[in-house]
């Protein structure tokens, strides 16, 4: 009885705490763009409320209205639950008139998400989910993949450690889907390239030591060690590498680090790592210039995350302008017909099987007395032009593309 | 030679590193073990008080110069004072009613310092390096184990048995044992109870802050750090047998040392042997290894 009521209690609070962060009123004469990411947990940093400043600021940069229609922007925590973000969506299709949904971090909830999105036929671009699954085998007409996905961070990283003389491989490898495809994707780079891998070790997700796991890769002898995991445990697994002197013996290849990453770790600990990102704040003038309008609001540069949800919503608006209308099919169509060109993008498009195709960068580490100021963390060393980076048609198993 | 398939060296070297973790776990369930023993409180804000004591040390670095050594003095005396308020103000109301609100309350608390930090600090957490006197690695010949992880075994271990020294062998001790089974008893006798209860907590929540600032340089601090300690040392603190100080070291050891080699020889359920040996033991024993049964 008891827990009953505290049950309902509890119930009515978490409704009231979503309630507010979603606008109650309905309306058509408004274009609605929502953001549903992780607000709260290990993936916060790199997108969460960092996101929704971009998005809004690129409202603010479109003047706040298009087509004589207000833009509103709505965003909820997905937890990192695939259930919590899938009902959210709904939610938000079926009662808020959302017009655009914007997937943050996480495969697993992006992937559940692109599912409501087409089903109720409205556009879903993820730019936070790594899976390269979001526009290979599970594509649909109304998924758009923004930033990055594991295929291009295999290459990337790949490709440029073996050339630079790192042949052999072993894996720190966090142990779900995400690790799992990272690993696979790299590895295919690796042998692709003549190295070859020597072994893998995968830990749980938020380890909180990756000591024994680090002495066993020591042990294998190889040269690179990749690390297939994410956020906290990547930078655990870096940091422990340098206590143990692992450094002194391989070399660290981390196959996905944000920026916040090693602001957090620092240079001296990451100097000299390589990494691939599809977004660099300190690379020309532009970006440069956004990244400082960004630093004022949030007191941090933005992750090529954020910048990419800025390319989003910009780019959305931009078609909803063009074609004086918010219906998904024209705007998506419009989207498609139309080079991307903004901060984050320079002459990128939308391929048949959603993927949108743009430049990827292979970044080196700053030492530290390279590093002229707070943030100024990274070199960049190569630039994948357009389609090098990406899953190929030939490889595809999309079939709206074939 | 070889040891169950692998090398003696790199099984010796895996027994040392559980061996630094399990005596975290041992710290850490030794607070709540004093806690819950004495006052019949389960914890639940026991990591996040963990969490406090790193970000003290690391934020009277950063603001204030103060060194790792001064660190491990003031964290937690800060966390032990902030565990009086929370005894004094909130948990005092609860020794009549069910323990489940204890939890509840704590919990809660836990909550709200999460989230209080992260709001400040962000997820992606602080560097704290490892003091000057404890850098740089001594070869073991089976392995080379870094100075620092060395000076954890060390010190946790002092702490851990000075505390059981204290509470089992010393006059102190035996006040606070029969405060807690009969304290209008031991009021009688002129002991100030409620004050001793409360320093109790304060120590419990001072221990936990001592393991944060030890852990500080090993780890990144954030805000999550406790939670996700903080499942695995409850279910050490039960396999020991709930309130048992010494049930709770040796088990906290035991088990590094078994996720140790576990992540060896099957790393995927190097997170989940702890809660298979759990179940294992609650089937044996209900009271856990060291626990009484009531």
């Amino acid at each position: 009885m008891k827990l009953g009521k505290i049950a309902t209690a509890c119930s009515l609070l978490l409704g009231a705490a979503v309630g507010t962060s979603a606008h109650a009123q309905i309306s058509g004469d408004v274009i609605r763009i929502g953001l549903i990411t992780d607000m709260s947990g290990l993936y916060s940093d790199i997108d969460g409320a960092g996101g929704v400043e971009a998005i809004r600021m690129a409202i603010a940069d479109a003047g706040g209205s298009v087509a004589g229609k207000k833009i509103e922007v709505v965003f909820a925590d997905h937890q990192n639950k695939a259930d919590v973000a899938a009902a959210k969506a709904r939610e938000w299709f079926d009662t808020q008139g959302l017009d655009l949904l914007i997937g943050g971090t996480n495969s697993g909830t992006s992937l559940a998400m692109a599912k409501v999105a087409a089903e109720k036929k409205k556009p879903f671009i993820a730019v936070g989910a790594a899976t390269s699954a979001l526009t290979n085998d599970q594509c649909n007409p109304y998924t758009v993949h923004w930033a990055y996905d594991t295929v291009a961070l295999a290459k990337g990283t790949g490709n440029a450690v073996v050339k630079a003389g790192g042949k052999s491989w072993y894996f720190l490898t966090a142990d779900y889907a995400f690790g799992a495809q990272l690993q696979n994707d790299t590895s295919a780079v690796v042998k692709a390239a003549g190295g070859n891998v020597v072994g893998s070790v995968k830990h749980p997700l938020s380890a909180t030591d990756f000591s024994s796991f680090l002495l066993q890769a020591q042990a294998s002898k190889a040269q690179i060690l990749g690390l297939a995991n994410a956020g906290g445990d990547t930078i655990n697994a870096i940091k422990a590498a340098n206590e143990f002197g692992i450094t002194k013996s391989m070399k660290l290849a981390g196959l996905l680090v944000f920026i916040n990453d090693i602001h957090s770790l620092g240079l001296k600990t990451t100097q000299g790592m390589y990494l691939t990102d599809s977004w660099y704040w300190n690379r020309d003038a532009e970006t440069r210039a956004w990244g400082r309008r960004f630093f004022e609001k949030m007191k941090r540069m933005p992750s090529s995350l954020q910048a990419g949800d800025y390319s989003v919503a910009t780019q959305y608006l931009a078609a909803v302008k063009a074609t004086g209308s918010d219906d998904p099919d024209k705007v998506l169509a419009q989207m498609r017909k139309t080079k991307i060109n903004d901060i984050f993008a320079k002459d990128g498009f939308i391929r048949g099987d959603g993927r949108m195709v743009h430049d990827m960068y292979l970044m080196q580490v700053k030492t530290p007395d390279k590093s002229t100021e707070p943030w100024d963390y990274y070199n960049v060393v190569q630039t994948f032009k357009g389609e090098e980076a990406w899953t190929t048609k030939a490889e595809s198993k999309c079939a709206l593309w074939k | 030679m070889e040891i169950l398939g692998i090398p003696l060296q790199a099984f010796l070297g895996q027994l040392m590193l559980g061996l630094v973790n399990g005596s975290f776990y041992a710290m850490l369930s030794l607070g709540l073990a004093v806690i819950f023993g004495l006052l019949g409180i389960v914890n639940f804000a026991h990591g996040a008080l963990y969490m406090l004591g790193a970000y003290v040390a690391w934020l009277s670095l950063e603001k204030f110069g103060l060194n790792y050594w001064a660190a491990l003095v003031l964290a937690p005396l800060v966390v032990g004072a902030l565990g009086i308020v929370i005894e004094r103000t909130l948990l005092k109301r609860l020794y009549k009613v069910d323990p489940i609100y204890g939890l509840l309350l704590t919990f809660g608390l836990a909550l709200i310092a999460e989230g209080v930090l992260r709001d400040q600090f962000g997820v992606s957490g602080q560097q704290y390096p490892v003091p000057e006197a404890l850098q740089g690695a001594t070869d073991l010949g089976f392995m080379i184990l870094p100075n620092y992880r060395a000076w954890v075994i060390v010190a946790s271990l002092t702490v851990c048995f000075g505390t059981w020294f204290v509470i089992e062998r010393t006059r102190l001790g035996s006040y606070l044992r029969a405060g807690t089974e009969n304290p209008s008893l031991v009021q009688a006798f002129g002991v100030n109870v409620p004050a001793m209860v409360a320093l109790t907590y304060a120590a419990g929540a001072g221990l936990a802050a001592l393991a944060g600032v030890l852990a500080a340089p090993v780890i990144q601090i954030t805000p999550l750090m406790g939670a996700n300690l903080i499942i695995v040392v409850f279910a050490v603190v039960v396999i020991g047998g709930m309130g048992s100080i010494l049930g709770a070291i040796l088990t906290g050891l035991v088990l590094g040392v078994v996720e140790g080699l576990t992540k060896v020889f099957y790393p995927e359920a190097s997170n989940i042997v702890v809660f298979v040996i759990m179940a294992i033991v609650l089937m044996l024993r209900p009271a856990g290894l060291f626990g009484k049964e009531k």
